[in-house]
């Protein structure tokens, strides 16, 4: 790390050296970068940011190691995907990107601290980072004071908007309400058993669904139950499952819980073939553990699927497994985390500049037409406009494409009605 | 050990240098940014402080000072939070004036048990109170009916899980997971900036030394030899007619007290508060900062949290695998091979040779910040 | 809440309700078992129990990926072969370590207590980095997975059934070699007088290690067996500790029946709230419970007549 920082300083001096050079006619006949097709550094960067004549430098902020490094190991290996595709593809304003990695340790205040260390002290122009909501609440004080650039990649509770954040996984209403709409429709459903992990997102989002379920399905809500993160004893609630006869299950248990649930739910002889259950939490990453056989015939309803049937996707997931194994699979926040660094190009090169204010202003409209989920545009509200889809678990641990909406969803990250 | 002024020349000089190192070397070496690391880092000495109190002197190890931790610090960010949640901070709330996460949990008015918050000196009081009658009513509970040892420890421990499930389950009350962030002023005074950061750090070192001076006056006196008496031998002191339990309680009350005082400061110099620092896991990290500086050494406590979170800041910025390798490794080499952590390090091979090399023709003057009982090796549990 | 159901409906769910209780009784059972033996004979709290429960959930996930490739035709065995790996893995690893680590430390009970949590931060790193930080999927054969129909409305997980049955073997093999056995009863004298028990020729050294390689080997079964019902990940042997914990403790010490009991009433206590309330209430309602009692009675339910 002090060899980052070193380069750094280095790099700071030469970039305060040319610009004395600049200053000097007499001295432009000593080398110096070309400048040929890539702007001026002073032009494009005017509050100080890491950017040479050569390289810009964004940090990464994941879980490495710790509970969370299950999760957050997908959106690292993504990230890192897409700036070795950028920078293959000639960087940004001609600039490579070179990344500085670090640790949030599954640690709230340490996510702060090296937030602020990205900032303060490498003065990265962008941060690609943070999984879990509790994170994303201690980085974005940070991120707001010091100004800088958040690319965010879980779909989360919403109830948030910052100048200094790019979400681009889905907020609740989102990812849910297509998925309610669609299964109340095909199945007919009108009772719905809500399971979660107690804490905010899934209580925050079920009570979105609820409200939906309520109010514009006419439906009811037999039963919303929550267990703490890590319980691993799912026997009872699944007896009240079997007592209430849902029409849908609807959860959003996550990490290891979701093993224990979907086995105990299975050894219940509850056939997922037969009950419905829609589920808001598990991609491809959480089947891995839970295995393909103890939740096939489960929907799923997200933005992303790996076995997505488009151009982009049919480049991207080998590209990805090429990288990082084959065996690798690709849930729908790893996706999203691949569309950070991406989007961040695509707003600087609109905006021409890598000041954050103007990436800032610039993103709202900002298009990626080579997403693997297809296409996606920046909202005002920092959002993505996205599709949202409704897979079906397969026994190899896939999901089969089911449904999708015929057009993007708008973000809504405060939605009236549903507070 | 007839000396009973509460600290003795070479303690002082002890805590001398230490003043020096934390008010003027720390402060000129390093930018803000760090130095708001080491105030981090110097919260958690308050919990080791404690810990070398009830632990190293009283010999109760507790596995639960993260729940003293987290109330102090959740009554300190309550504090913070209400003052942050300003109707004109609000304005876009369905009910605006109340902290963030009630509003997002349909809570439309103030929880009572939240309204005097409002006050800073009743926060003040509760930051000390609420821990302090918490660790009382437990400590009275266990040791009047002489449980100790690892039953005690076992206890908190399942103490400290009940309180982050409470916590976490009770978001409407609490903020849940994502804890208490965003805290922004004290009084009106905006504790993010860079100034803010230093005069805090500097309050902090000055709290830090008003709890270490308390826990000099508490080892020199009379109590102090009581509780290592009672940890060494806990019958003989319960026959010559001293209560045993009412000491041992106060040693648990003032390691709670003095946890909180950390929590408080935490929520001050980082801006929030979470769960993920009233847990289990958390809590015996914190034992091993009292184990590696020493657990009889109150000084040591501070070298100790220092030294353990700067490994851990370095370690894991460049080597995440390694670094619970190392923690783990510390855990263990402090137990078998260096029970008395850095302070026995100090006083058995380093401060020997300094004292031979400055001047071989005076009289040995004390060890340092070293405990005279450590000499004997490990001490009984 | 019971308005909308019919009589059949309710009873069925108490049956259901009393089976879910049953199965979490002896997912602590099997967790405590081996902690209680480790507690009991040498007052250890052993914190890195869970992570040897892990090493057995380990052991099965590749026991099964062995036999996925090189033996299909016997998958619907391996189960059984996995678990007694898992028994010796665990139980080699843990006389491994009491030979290293324990035997330095048994005058100071808390010392231990810190080295093995230690113990337990290493072997988590080890295995996230042997096997991966993602969890893994342990597929189980065909017979193991379902439950059986008893009545329209009542089935039996069938897991769940076999959680129990191997249960009950392990606490009565266990019960067999403690009380019955020569070796067991080396183990109860050095229990009660280790001095004595040195000096009539009991080699203590030796029935420490054994007896710590045994604790260790019922936690790395209990992991094979969670494997059915659980994750498998570095971590998930955190989760575990608590409960086990507050299990042994709630017991007593040295007391295999207090530890059934006390499995027991934690385990129908917990499960019942839990069908009154949301599990994380229930949990807390039931950990303030066992706190609650153990602040009134602090020596357990059952405890040999010892003081600290």
């Amino acid at each position: 790390m002090s060899d980052e920082i070193n380069k750094g300083l280095q790099s700071a001096f030469r970039r305060k050296l040319l610009m004395g050079m600049a200053a000097i006619p007499a001295l432009t006949m000593l080398p110096r970068p070309s400048f040929a097709q890539a702007p001026a550094t002073s032009a494009i960067n005017t509050t100080g940011l890491a950017v040479t004549d050569t390289e810009v430098t964004v940090g990464i902020l994941h879980s490495a190691t710790g509970t969370m490094a299950i999760s957050e190991t997908g959106s690292i290996e993504a990230e890192k995907l897409a700036i070795e595709q950028i920078n293959a593809a000639g960087g940004v304003l001609g600039r490579k990107i070179k990344f500085i990695q670090e640790d949030g340790a599954s640690d709230w205040p340490t996510f702060a601290e090296k937030a602020k260390k990205l900032l303060v002290n490498d003065k990265v122009a962008a941060i690609m980072g943070c999984w879990t909501s509790a994170s994303r609440k201690a980085v974005l004080p940070v991120v707001e004071q010091y100004n800088g650039m958040l690319y965010y990649p879980t779909f989360y509770e919403g109830l948030e908007q910052s100048k200094n954040v790019i979400y681009t996984g889905q907020e609740a209403t989102q990812q849910i309400l297509a998925g309610l709409n669609w299964i109340a429709k095909e199945k007919g459903a009108k009772s719905f058993f809500f399971v979660g992990s107690d804490y905010i997102w899934p209580r925050t989002s079920n009570k979105i669904a609820r409200k939906h379920v309520e109010n514009v399905l006419k439906g009811k809500v037999v039963g919303e139950e929550y267990y703490p993160l890590g319980n691993t004893q799912f026997n009872s609630v699944i007896n009240k499952i079997k007592l209430t006869k849902p029409d849908v299950i609807f959860t959003d248990v996550v990490g290891g819980s979701n093993v224990a649930f979907y086995k105990q739910l299975k050894a219940a002889g509850i056939d997922l073939s037969k009950q419905a259950l829609l589920t808001i939490s598990v991609t491809e990453d959480e089947i891995d553990g839970i295995g393909g056989e103890n939740i096939a015939g489960a929907y799923a309803c997200m933005k992303y699927f790996e076995s997505l049937d488009n151009p982009n996707n049919k480049a991207f997931v080998p590209a990805f497994q090429k990288m990082w194994g084959a065996k690798t699979v690709i849930g729908d926040v790893t996706q999203a985390a691949y569309l950070g660094p991406w989007l961040w190009k695509l707003t600087v090169e609109k905006a021409g500049s890598f000041d954050v204010d103007k990436i800032a202003t610039a993103s709202p409209g900002v298009e990626f037409k080579g997403a693997p989920e297809g296409y996606v545009r920046i909202h005002e509200n920092h959002h993505l406009w996205s599709k949202t889809r409704v897979g079906r678990a397969k026994l190899d641990g896939q999901f089969e494409l089911i449904y999708e909406t015929a057009d993007l969803v708008e973000p809504d990250p405060f939605p009236k009605g549903y507070q | 050990m007839t000396d009973n002024r509460f600290v003795n020349r070479s303690e002082l000089i002890g805590i001398l240098l230490l003043a020096v190192f934390l008010v003027v070397i720390l402060p000129l070496c390093l930018d803000v940014f760090r130095l708001n690391l080491v105030a981090k880092y110097l919260t958690y000495a308050f919990v080791a402080l404690g810990l070398v109190i009830c632990w190293g002197y009283g010999g109760i190890l507790s596995l639960g000072q993260g729940v003293f931790f987290g109330l102090g610090g959740y009554c300190m960010a309550m504090f913070l939070k209400l003052e942050a949640s300003s109707v004109e901070n609000t304005k876009i709330q369905s009910t605006p004036g109340i902290p963030d996460f009630m509003d997002w949990n349909q809570i439309t008015s103030l929880p009572l048990f939240w309204k005097p918050f409002h006050s800073l000196s009743f926060t003040i009081a509760a930051v000390i109170l609420v821990p302090g009658i918490f660790a009382l009513i437990i400590g009275a509970a266990m040791f009047k009916r002489r449980v100790g040892g690892t039953y005690f420890a076992i206890i908190t421990q399942a103490v400290a899980a009940i309180l982050t499930i409470l916590i976490v389950g009770q978001q409407g009350y609490t903020g849940g997971i994502n804890g208490m962030t965003d805290l922004r002023t004290l009084k009106g005074w905006d504790i993010r900036p860079d100034h803010a950061k230093i005069v805090l750090y500097f309050f902090e070192v000055g709290c830090l030394f008003v709890c270490i001076f308390i826990a000099q006056f508490i080892r020199h006196s009379k109590l102090g030899r009581i509780l290592v008496a009672m940890r060494d031998k806990e019958d003989r002191v319960r026959f010559s007619g001293y209560s045993v339990a009412n000491f041992k309680i106060f040693a648990f009350c003032v390691a709670a007290i003095f946890a909180a005082i950390g929590g408080a400061m935490f929520a001050l110099n980082v801006g929030f508060m979470s769960p993920s620092f009233v847990g289990i896991v958390p809590s015996i990290e914190m034992v091993i900062y009292t184990a590696v500086g020493g657990r009889l050494s109150i000084l040591g406590a501070v070298y100790g949290t220092l030294l353990v979170n700067f490994a851990k800041t370095s370690l894991s910025e460049s080597f995440p695998e390694l670094w619970l390798f190392g923690l783990g490794g510390l855990f263990i080499a402090v137990v078998l091979a260096f029970p008395n952590g850095l302070a026995g390090i100090w006083g058995d091979y380093v401060h020997p040779r300094i004292d031979r090399l400055i001047n071989s023709s005076k009289p040995k003057s004390g060890d340092g910040w070293t405990d005279s009982s450590v000499a004997d090796g490990a001490p009984a549990e | 809440m019971f308005g909308d159901y019919s009589i059949g409906d309710l009873g069925s769910i108490f049956v259901m309700q009393g089976f879910a209780g049953l199965i979490l009784f002896s997912v602590y059972v099997l967790m405590a078992l081996g902690l209680a033996i480790i507690f009991g004979q040498m007052g250890v709290i052993n914190m890195a129990h869970g992570e040897f429960m892990i090493l057995g959930a380990y052991v099965t996930w590749m026991t099964s990926n062995l036999f996925q490739s090189y033996l299909p035709g016997l998958f619907g065995g391996y189960f059984f072969l996995a678990m007694i790996l898992a028994f010796f893995a665990s139980g080699a690893l843990g006389m491994l370590v009491e030979w290293a680590l324990i035997r330095h430390l048994y005058k100071r009970p808390l010392d231990t207590l810190l080295a093995t949590w230690g113990l337990s931060l290493i072997l988590q790193q080890a295995y996230r980095s042997i096997f991966g930080a993602r969890e893994v999927g342990v597929e189980l054969p065909q017979w193991m997975l379902g439950s059986l129909r008893v009545t329209e409305s009542i089935e039996v997980p069938i897991n769940g059934a076999f959680v129990m049955a191997l249960t009950l073997l392990i606490t009565m093999a266990v019960a067999y070699i403690m009380y019955k056995s020569r070796w067991g009863r080396q183990v109860r004298a050095v229990v009660q007088n280790r001095i004595m028990a040195g000096a009539v020729g009991i080699n203590t050294e030796k029935v420490d290690r054994y007896t710590f390689g045994l604790g260790c080997g019922i936690a790395g079964v209990a992991g094979s067996a969670f494997t059915m019902i659980g994750s498998t990940g570095p971590t998930s042997g955190q989760l575990y500790i608590v409960d086990t914990f507050l299990v042994v403790v709630f017991g007593g010490a040295a007391s295999l029946i207090g530890t059934i009991a006390s499995a027991f009433s934690i385990s129908q206590t917990q499960s019942t709230l839990e069908f009154f309330m949301s599990g994380s209430m229930a949990k807390v309602l039931t950990l303030l419970a066992v706190v609650g009692i153990l602040m009134l009675r602090p020596q357990g339910l059952f405890a040999l007549k010892v003081r600290k």
